[in-house]
C-alpha cells in the first residue's frame, strides 16, 4: 500500500502548502503596509525598499500632523458611530416583526429589503446631494450617516431577521405565563440571548460605514471623513502620508473583523435567502 | 376556588376550521386529560384558555371569573411546555424564581418558594446550573417547578413527556401526578399518549378532528367507548371491529356466530370486542391465526376473521403457530356495539 | 396582545427611512437623468454615450468584471472546499482570508500601491533578484497591460473573500449524508465536486455572483488609487461629471446605464443558475 500512501501524503502536501499559499497571498501585502507606516518618510519614498519595517514612527507622525486628518478621523468615527447605532434601532425592529408575524405585505416589504442591498447604492449620493442642500444637512457628520444608514439596513434587518428566528417563540410564551408582557418579556428574555449577534451587526454597520468611499467622496467638503480625505487628496498626498492614512483605515477593520468572525457566516449565509 | 368553564369555544385559522363548537367543565383541583392524535385540536385549545391563542368565539371562564379577554400573564395560570422553554441565560433558580420575581414578591418568599419546588422535584442540587449543563429529563423538572412555585389556580401541561424516552417517561409520569395531587391544583394535560392518559387522568376528554368525542373517567372510556373513534384510539392493542348483521330482534349474526345485542333499527351494525376480552374456547368465532408475537406476558395473535383483521390477546403458554386455525369466545358483557353511520355507541 | 397593528407599527421605521432615502432618490436620479431643465429629453444620455471617454470607460469597466469575477468566482470556490474539509485551524485560516472583508475598497487599492509604485515592493523585489537595475515605472501611461493587471490584482485580493463567505455558508448546508452517499455509489473527489455540490450550491452560487457583479460595476476607489485617470471606469466618470463638471444630468445619466447593466446581468446570472422547483436542499 505504499504507492496509495505515497498519494495520499503528496495529496496532503498540496493541500497544505495550498492554505498556506493562500494565506500568504492575503497577509502579505497587509505586511507590506505594515512596512511602510512603521517607517520614516524617506524610507517610504526610498528605493530598494527594505523587508523589515524601521519601526520609525516618523510616517504616523506626519500624518497626525497633517492639516485636517485628525478631524478627518474623527469624523469619520462619528459618521460610523451614528450610523451603527441608526441601523440597529430601525433594522432590529423590522428583524424581529419578519421572524414573529405573518403579515399582508410581508413578502413586498422582503423584496423593498433585497432590491436596497441589490442597487447600487453609492449612486443615490447625487440625488442625495441635492435633497441635503436644500434641507440644510448638506456636508454633515449626520447627513453622510443617513447615506451609510441606508447601505447597513439591509444587512441589519436580515442577520436581526435570522437572529430572532433562531429563539424559540416558546421562551416568549413562557415569560407572558409568567407574568411579562410583550415587551418585557422581549427584554427580559429574547434581548439577553441575542446581545452578542445584534452587537455582531452593530459593528459590522460601523465598519461598512467606516470603509465607504463614494458619498463619503461626493458629499463632504468641510466635514471630511478619512476615506474622502483621502481619496481627495490621492493626486496631491505624499506616499508616506497615503500609506499610514491606509493603514488606519485597516486596523480597526482588522479588529472588528476578528470580534465578529464567529457571526460572519451566520450574517452573510443567512443574508443569503 | 379554580374551576375552569369552557362555552362554545370556536377557533379558525382562515379556511381551516381547528374547533368545534367546543363545551367543557373542569372542576376545581381536578387532572383532566386533552387526549388525541396530532392535529386534533388539543393544543389549540389548551393554548386558548393560556392565552396564547385567541378563540374566533366563545368564553373562558376560570373561578367564576371570565378571562378570555385577558393576557396570559392575568389568568391565574402557569404552563408546562413540551420544549421546556427553559431560559437558557438564566440559573436554575432565576428560572424557577422566574414568575415569583415578576410579581415582585420578597426576597424571603421567593427563596422559599423556589427551595420548595426544588425539592419536590428533586433538583435541588441544581440550582445553580444553567440550563445547557442539563439532561433532558432535569430541564424537564425545572420547568415543572417553575410552574408550581407560581402557585398558580390552573397549571396547563402541554405534551411535557413526549420528548423523553420510554423508561423516565414513566417514572415522570408517577412522580407528576403525585406532586400535582399534593399541590390541590386543577390542571389540564395535553397529550397524544393514552397510556399517559389512562394513568394520569382523574377524567380524559378524547379530542377528534376538533370536537370532543367522550369526556369521561378512564375506566368509563374504556369499558363504555362512546363512538367507534374512542373505542379505536384507547386500548393498546385498539378495540376489534367485526359487521353484525341481524339475524332476529335482538339478535345479531357475527362471522358465523350468535350473539344477543341491542333492538337497532338498522340491519347491519358493528360488533366490537378488546383483543384481552376473548379467550380461546370450544364454541365462538373461528379465526385463523397470521402471525403469532410473543411478548412475554402473553401473546399478541394476529387474525383473520372472515377476511377481517382482528386481534388477540392470549395466555402466552397456549401453544399457537401461524396457519392455526382457532376458536375465540368473547367476554359476553364486554361486548359493545356501534351504529355504522354515525359510529356512536348503542346501548 | 395587538397581534395585528404590531408587526406594521415595528417594520414602519425601516419602511419610512428607505422611502425617503431610497426609493425617493431613486426616483430622482431617474428624472435628473432624463431632464435637462427643458423637460424630458434624452440628451444627457446621448452626450454622455457620444464623449470619446465613455465608450473606453464602458468597455474597461466590463473588462475588468469579465476577468476578475471567474477568477473570484473559482478562487472562492477552491478555497471554500479546502476549508470545508478542515478541522483543525479552521477557524484561524478562515479569519485569515475572510479579513479583506473588513477592508476599505480605497485602502486595498493603497495596499497594492505599495506593492506596484515605482519605488514599490515588487520593484524592490526584482531588483533584489537581479532582473533589473532600476525602479521601472510599473504603472504608468506606457504599460496599460501592467495597469490593468495591477488593479485586477488589487480586486481579486480584496473582493473574493465575500464570495467566499456566502459559498462557505452554502456548503455547510448541504448535508454530509449526500457525499457519503455518492462515495459508496462509486463517486471520487471530482465527482463529488461536479456532481454534488456545485448544483446544491446554485443559490449560493447566484447570491455569491449576482452580489459581486453588481460591486464590479461599482469599482471606483480601487482604481482611483491605483491608475487615477490611467483607467477610466464608469463610476469614476460618474464622480468626475458630478463633483469636477458639476454636470447632474450627465452624472445621472451614466448612473443608470450602470443600473441598468447591473439589472442586466442579475437577470441573466439568476435565470442561468435558477433552481428548478422542489429541487433544493
Amino acid at each position: 500500500m505504499a504507492a496509495t500512501h505515497q498519494t495520499r501524503a503528496s495529496g496532503r502536501f498540496v493541500y497544505v502548502s495550498g492554505v498556506v499559499l493562500l494565506c500568504a497571498w492575503v497577509l502579505v501585502p497587509l505586511y507590506f503596509l505594515l512596512i511602510n507606516t512603521l517607517s520614516s518618510p524617506e524610507a517610504v519614498n526610498a528605493f530598494p525598499k527594505s523587508f523589515i519595517p524601521e519601526f520609525d514612527l516618523g510616517s504616523l507622525t506626519f500624518f497626525a500632523n497633517f492639516s485636517g486628518m485628525l478631524s478627518a478621523l474623527k469624523n469619520s468615527i462619528f459618521v460610523a458611530a451614528i450610523t451603527m447605532v441608526l441601523s440597529i434601532t430601525l433594522g432590529a425592529p423590522a428583524g424581529y416583526a419578519l421572524s414573529r408575524f405573518e403579515f399582508r405585505g410581508k413578502e413586498t416589504f422582503r423584496f423593498l429589503i433585497l432590491l436596497t442591498r441589490a442597487f447600487p447604492l453609492p449612486l443615490l449620493a447625487l440625488p442625495l446631494a441635492v435633497m441635503f442642500i436644500r434641507t440644510g444637512i448638506d456636508d454633515t457628520i449626520f447627513g453622510l450617516a443617513l447615506i451609510h444608514t441606508t447601505l447597513a439596513l439591509p444587512f441589519a434587518v436580515l442577520i436581526t431577521f435570522s437572529l430572532f428566528s433562531g429563539i424559540p417563540m416558546e421562551l416568549e410564551e413562557a415569560a407572558w405565563t409568567l407574568g411579562c408582557t410583550r415587551l418585557t418579556a422581549f427584554t427580559k428574555v429574547v434581548l439577553p440571548l441575542v446581545l452578542p449577534g445584534i452587537t455582531a451587526s452593530a459593528i459590522f454597520a460601523f465598519v461598512i460605514s467606516w470603509n465607504e468611499v463614494f458619498a463619503a467622496a461626493v458629499l463632504t467638503i468641510e466635514n471630511r471623513t478619512l476615506t474622502a480625505f483621502l481619496l481627495q487628496n490621492l493626486d496631491t498626498s505624499p506616499l508616506h502620508l497615503k500609506f499610514a492614512g491606509g493603514f488606519i483605515l485597516v486596523v480597526p477593520a482588522l479588529v472588528f473583523i476578528f470580534a465578529v468572525r464567529k457571526y460572519l457566516f451566520a450574517m452573510w449565509g443567512i443574508a443569503n435567502r | 376556588m379554580a374551576e375552569i368553564e369552557i362555552k362554545n369555544i370556536a377557533k379558525s385559522f382562515g379556511d381551516y376550521q381547528a374547533l368545534h363548537n367546543i363545551n367543557m367543565t373542569i372542576q376545581d383541583q381536578e387532572f383532566m386529560v386533552l387526549l388525541g392524535a396530532s392535529g386534533c385540536g388539543k393544543s389549540t385549545l389548551l393554548r386558548i384558555i393560556a392565552g396564547l391563542e385567541t378563540a374566533t368565539s366563545g368564553e373562558v371562564w376560570i373561578g367564576g371569573r371570565r378571562i378570555d379577554h385577558l393576557s396570559p400573564k392575568d389568568r391565574g395560570i402557569a404552563m408546562v411546555f413540551q420544549n421546556y422553554a427553559v431560559f437558557p441565560h438564566l440559573t436554575v433558580f432565576e428560572n424557577i424564581g422566574f414568575g415569583l420575581r415578576m410579581q415582585k414578591l420578597p426576597n424571603a418568599e421567593v427563596e422559599r418558594r423556589v427551595y420548595r419546588t426544588a425539592e419536590l422535584m428533586h433538583i435541588e442540587q441544581l440550582l445553580k446550573r444553567y440550563s445547557g449543563e442539563l439532561s433532558g429529563g432535569q430541564r424537564q423538572r425545572v420547568a415543572v417547578a417553575r410552574a408550581l412555585a407560581m402557585e398558580p389556580d390552573v397549571i396547563l401541561m402541554d405534551e411535557p413527556l413526549s420528548n423523553l424516552d420510554a423508561l423516565l417517561r414513566m417514572e415522570m409520569r408517577a412522580e407528576l401526578k403525585g406532586v400535582l395531587a399534593e399541590s390541590k391544583t386543577t390542571a389540564i394535560y395535553v397529550t397524544h399518549d393514552q397510556v399517559e392518559a389512562m394513568s394520569m387522568a382523574d377524567r380524559i376528554s378524547v379530542m377528534h378532528q376538533g370536537r370532543i368525542a367522550q369526556n369521561a373517567s378512564p375506566v368509563e372510556v374504556y369499558r363504555n367507548p362512546s363512538e367507534k373513534f374512542v373505542a379505536g384510539f384507547i386500548g393498546n392493542p385498539p378495540m376489534n371491529f367485526l359487521p353484525a348483521v341481524v339475524a332476529s330482534t335482538g339478535h345479531w349474526s357475527v362471522a358465523g356466530c350468535e350473539f344477543a345485542g341491542p333492538d337497532a333499527q338498522a340491519t347491519t351494525i358493528d360488533f366490537a370486542i378488546r383483543p384481552e376480552d376473548v379467550s380461546p374456547s370450544e364454541a365462538g368465532i373461528s379465526a385463523v391465526v397470521r402471525v403469532v408475537e410473543p411478548l412475554g406476558a402473553h401473546l399478541l395473535v394476529t387474525c383473520d376473521v372472515d377476511g377481517h383483521l382482528f386481534r388477540a390477546v392470549l395466555d402466552s403458554d397456549l401453544a399457537i403457530r401461524a396457519g392455526d386455525t382457532i376458536t375465540l369466545a368473547p367476554q359476553l358483557d364486554r361486548i359493545r356495539w356501534f351504529d355504522q353511520t354515525t359510529t356512536q355507541a348503542i346501548c | 396582545m395587538n397581534n395585528r397593528t404590531l408587526p406594521y407599527i415595528l417594520i414602519l421605521p425601516v419602511t419610512i427611512f428607505l422611502g425617503v432615502f431610497f426609493l425617493y432618490p431613486f426616483v430622482l436620479v431617474a428624472q435628473q437623468a432624463f431632464t435637462t431643465g427643458a423637460g424630458f429629453t434624452l440628451d444627457n444620455f446621448t452626450k454622455v454615450t457620444s464623449h470619446w471617454k465613455f465608450s473606453t470607460s464602458f468597455k474597461n469597466t466590463l473588462l475588468l468584471a469579465a476577468a476578475v469575477v471567474p477568477v473570484q468566482l473559482a478562487l472562492a470556490l477552491l478555497m471554500a472546499t479546502m476549508v470545508s474539509n478542515m478541522k483543525k485551524g479552521r477557524d484561524l485560516v478562515l479569519y485569515v482570508w475572510t479579513i479583506p472583508l473588513g477592508i476599505s475598497d480605497l485602502a486595498a487599492g493603497i495596499i497594492w500601491l505599495a506593492i506596484f509604485e515605482q519605488s514599490g515592493f515588487l520593484n524592490s523585489m526584482m531588483h533584489g533578484l537581479g532582473f533589473i537595475d532600476r525602479p521601472t515605472n510599473l504603472i504608468s501611461y506606457q504599460s496599460p497591460a501592467l495597469v490593468f493587471v495591477a488593479i485586477a490584482l488589487a480586486e481579486i485580493w480584496r473582493a473574493t473573500a465575500i464570495m467566499l463567505v456566502i459559498l462557505v455558508a452554502g456548503i455547510g448546508l448541504i448535508p454530509k449524508e449526500y457525499y457519503e452517499a455518492a462515495e459508496v455509489f462509486g463517486a471520487g473527489p471530482w465527482k463529488r465536486f461536479t456532481r454534488i455540490t456545485l448544483p446544491l450550491l446554485r443559490p449560493s452560487l447566484s447570491t455569491a455572483l449576482v452580489l459581486r457583479v453588481i460591486l464590479a460595476f461599482e469599482v471606483f476607489a480601487v482604481v482611483q488609487a491605483l491608475g487615477g485617470t490611467l483607467y477610466p471606469v464608469l463610476m469614476g466618470e460618474t464622480y468626475k461629471y458630478q463633483f469636477e463638471l458639476l454636470n447632474g444630468g450627465a452624472a445621472a445619466a451614466i448612473a443608470l446605464i450602470i443600473l441598468g447593466i447591473s439589472i442586466a446581468a442579475t437577470l441573466v446570472i439568476l435565470r442561468v443558475l435558477r433552481v428548478p422547483k422542489g429541487a433544493s436542499i
